[in-house]
């Protein structure tokens, strides 16, 4: 590991729909504001859920401090047209007037990448004028960020010329230094997360020029046994013992004993995966291992939790 | 279990269009075969199941291990594996986005010549291949097609993963908009007429300065070729909209519960009674076992661990196993039950804040392993169909 995560300063966080890929975003992000980084994180799927992790008011475009060094917006790519044209191009009458709007969502139905770019255009412009120390994104979801992170060079090739064109040259500087910009995946330990993540780095690979920076593996459950101690739950399950345990404990043991053989079988199946996923990946890319949350699995809490857990892994 | 009205059993049986949906890593995929395997076993006829991207596994197991957008017959061999005789055929089909579109251009389009000068415009491959909403109005497209062709008995249809789970039903309208609209007309003017009028010009030039007018003139070409294909296209994009509201289609709402995707089905839920879509399942996938949320297995959890060191002596005796190790499995078991109780009274929670319930509510157990073969999806089959 060349650079340290959280040294970079534009980090794509992906991974598919339910892993936790939000969860994992805000996490990162409190812990690089605890570390003393002033924070941008972006919420660019306009799902607003961010909001729900720090339980803070509405995230909107206009960046907003939430908590001591951790500011927070939400993509809105008409917005950040608008801000480009009114900073970049000079144009700030234009920008406000109506026809733009319409424009430019006809272009961006039209013209893929348009979209995307203005989206990664922002952050990278962020990250381009040190307005922070690190910038933290909540990316596109595995199916999608491809295309978000391959937007400037896909433009390049579109657009011949115009100042669309001018400008996708310094974000393919930005994005393509492993120094500043990293992807991180976010899987869970089983098989249709682990196989997109693979797909995914090999995309990436082919595709852009983003450097893969780390793989979180998240939802990892505990091992409840060794396998001494699985061969005596095994004879737990047997009559002598299971009968003394009913006695014992005034009642049928037998829900504690099909909810432990129920962790075991899940844990196992998950080991699979997660050792296909290891087989892969483990000593080219870091793998953080974030568990299994019981207690709490969304709002704050569970974004505290996550961010000890990774700040754990990250050797901090 | 219960009676078979008010079962997806039912459901499926009075249906010929059922759109399974929910957001990302719920199991939509399954959730869909195994419904379509089911009624190809039970109600037979020909059933369809028409999938977007499923698991490498799964789809070997369907026979889609090739590529291509083509149906094709799960073979007989694979449900005899799985020790059912199935009454009728069970067919399934991949969705590719751009043999979809291609084939649509090719039916739309007015001759020879603008046929090949679509297919081949750069903006035309990067739409087809690349625009996320693409994906939502083929899907739909597809199924139209399939449906209007009147070979099966009943089709389930997988839904893409959309940012938004609304995206696929309105997908259609948005498609007939985008094609009559306004802009597009604008936007095209100057390349067909070299006349301007002056009240437009200043669009043109901010246009131009942003993105080159050679991108425009592409742009425009691409529509005015498109253009010829409008009015088979807007018909045709009506005609699948009326297809999703037509009497004999159902949306099935697949989720698990976990906050996120119950926020997505609940919303999902209301969008669909808004625009007057037929409800016809909620599927609540990987449910834990209901024992977690009994209250005396929780105090025996909660003595199991109080008591360990002692209850482990005289066990130890029981098994002759070593003291200290049983007492750490006993420990262990408790703590166990204790935490996924918490997760299960969590979800109990997230199932009771769910208030729009159809009337079909299947919950599914969560399975210790994924589900890769037919044995595996008459599994996840019979748990939805009663």
């Amino acid at each position: 590991m060349a650079v340290d995560l959280l040294d970079r300063k534009l980090l794509f966080v992906t991974g598919k729909g339910g892993v936790g890929k939000t969860t994992v975003a805000a996490a990162l992000a409190s812990l690089a504001a605890d570390r003393g980084k002033k924070t941008l994180v972006c919420e660019v799927d306009a799902k607003g859920n961010l909001a729900d992790f720090y339980e803070t008011g509405p995230t909107r475009f206009e960046e907003r401090e939430i908590s001591p060094r951790l500011w927070a917006m939400s993509m809105d790519t008409e917005a950040s047209l608008r801000q480009y044209l009114a900073l970049q191009l000079k144009l700030p009458l234009v920008a406000r007037v109506g026809p733009l709007a319409k424009m430019f969502d006809f272009v961006a139905s039209a013209a893929p990448g348009v979209k995307e770019i203005v989206t990664v255009g922002k952050l990278c412009w962020e990250v381009r004028e040190r307005h922070y120390d690190i910038v933290i994104v909540d990316a596109a979801a595995s199916g999608h960020i491809v295309s978000q992170l391959a937007a400037p060079q896909a433009i390049n090739e579109l657009v011949q010329v115009g100042l669309v064109r001018q400008q996708t040259g310094w974000m393919l500087d930005i994005l393509g230094d492993p120094l500043q910009t990293g992807l991180v995946i976010v899987a869970i330990p089983a098989e249709m997360p682990v196989s997109e993540t693979l797909e995914l780095r090999d995309r990436v690979a082919a595709e852009t020029n983003v450097d893969l920076a780390a793989v979180v593996v998240n939802r990892v459950l505990p091992e409840l046994f060794s396998r001494g101690e699985e061969d005596i739950f095994d004879q737990l399950e047997e009559r002598p013992a299971a009968e003394f345990l009913d006695r014992a404990l005034g009642g049928p043991a037998r829900p504690l004993l099909d909810a432990a053989r129920l962790t075991v079988t899940m844990r196992r199946s998950r080991t699979e995966h997660l050792e296909r996923l290891r087989g892969a990946v483990d000593g080219k890319v870091p793998m953080l291992y974030v568990p299994y949350l019981f207690f709490r699995s969304h709002g704050l809490r569970a974004t505290r939790q996550v961010a000890e857990a990774l700040s754990a892994e990250l050797g901090y | 279990m219960a009676d078979r009205a008010g079962s997806i059993d039912s459901l499926l049986a009075s249906k010929e269009i059922a759109i399974a949906c929910g957001s990302g890593g719920v199991g939509k995929t399954t959730t869909a075969a195994a419904a379509a395997a089911m009624a190809a076993v039970h109600h037979g006829g020909k059933v369809l199941v028409v999938t977007v991207d499923p698991a490498k596994r799964l789809a070997n197991a369907l026979g889609l291990s090739g590529f291509g957008n083509s149906e094709k017959r799960v073979p007989a061999s694979a449900f005899a594996a799985a020790g059912v005789q199935p009454r009728g055929e069970l067919w399934a089909a991949m969705l590719d986005t751009k043999q979809s579109w291609d084939a649509l251009v090719r039916r739309h389009a007015p001759d020879a010549d603008t046929r090949d000068r679509i297919l081949e415009n750069p903006l035309y491959q990067n739409i087809s291949g690349k625009f996320v909403q693409s994906h939502d109005y083929i899907a739909m497209e597809r199924l139209y097609e399939i449906h209007s062709e009147g070979r099966f008995d009943l089709i389930v249809v997988d839904t893409p993963p959309t940012r938004n789970a609304v995206d696929f039903i309105e997908a259609p309208a948005r498609m007939a908009e985008f094609f009559s609209s306004r802009l597009l007309r604008l936007l095209i003017v100057p390349y067909r007429s070299r006349v301007v009028n002056m009240a437009s010009r200043p669009f043109y030039q901010v246009a131009d300065r942003i993105l080159g007018s050679q991108f425009l003139a592409d742009i425009a070409e691409f529509f005015i070729l498109f253009q010829t294909m409008y009015s088979g296209f807007v018909t045709r994009a009506r005609a699948v909209e009326r297809l999703l509201r037509d009497n004999r289609t159902t949306f099935m709402v697949i989720s698990t519960l976990e906050a996120a995707p119950v926020r997505e089905a609940e919303f999902f839920i209301d969008v669909l009674s808004s625009k007057k879509l037929h409800l016809g399942a909620l599927v609540l996938n990987r449910v834990l076992p209901p024992y977690l949320l009994d209250d005396a297995a929780h105090l025996r959890a909660g003595r199991l661990v109080a008591e360990a060191d002692v209850l482990a002596g005289e066990l130890a005796a029981v098994i002759g196993a070593d003291p200290s190790q049983v007492a750490r499995v006993l420990t262990e078991m408790g703590d166990n039950f204790q935490n996924f109780s918490v997760v299960a009274q969590r979800e109990a929670a997230q199932r009771s804040d769910l208030a729009k319930m159809p009337d079909v509510v299947a919950a599914v157990p969560e399975f210790d392993d994924d589900i890769h073969d037919l044995a595996g999806l008459m599994r996840l089959g019979e748990a939805i169909w009663g």
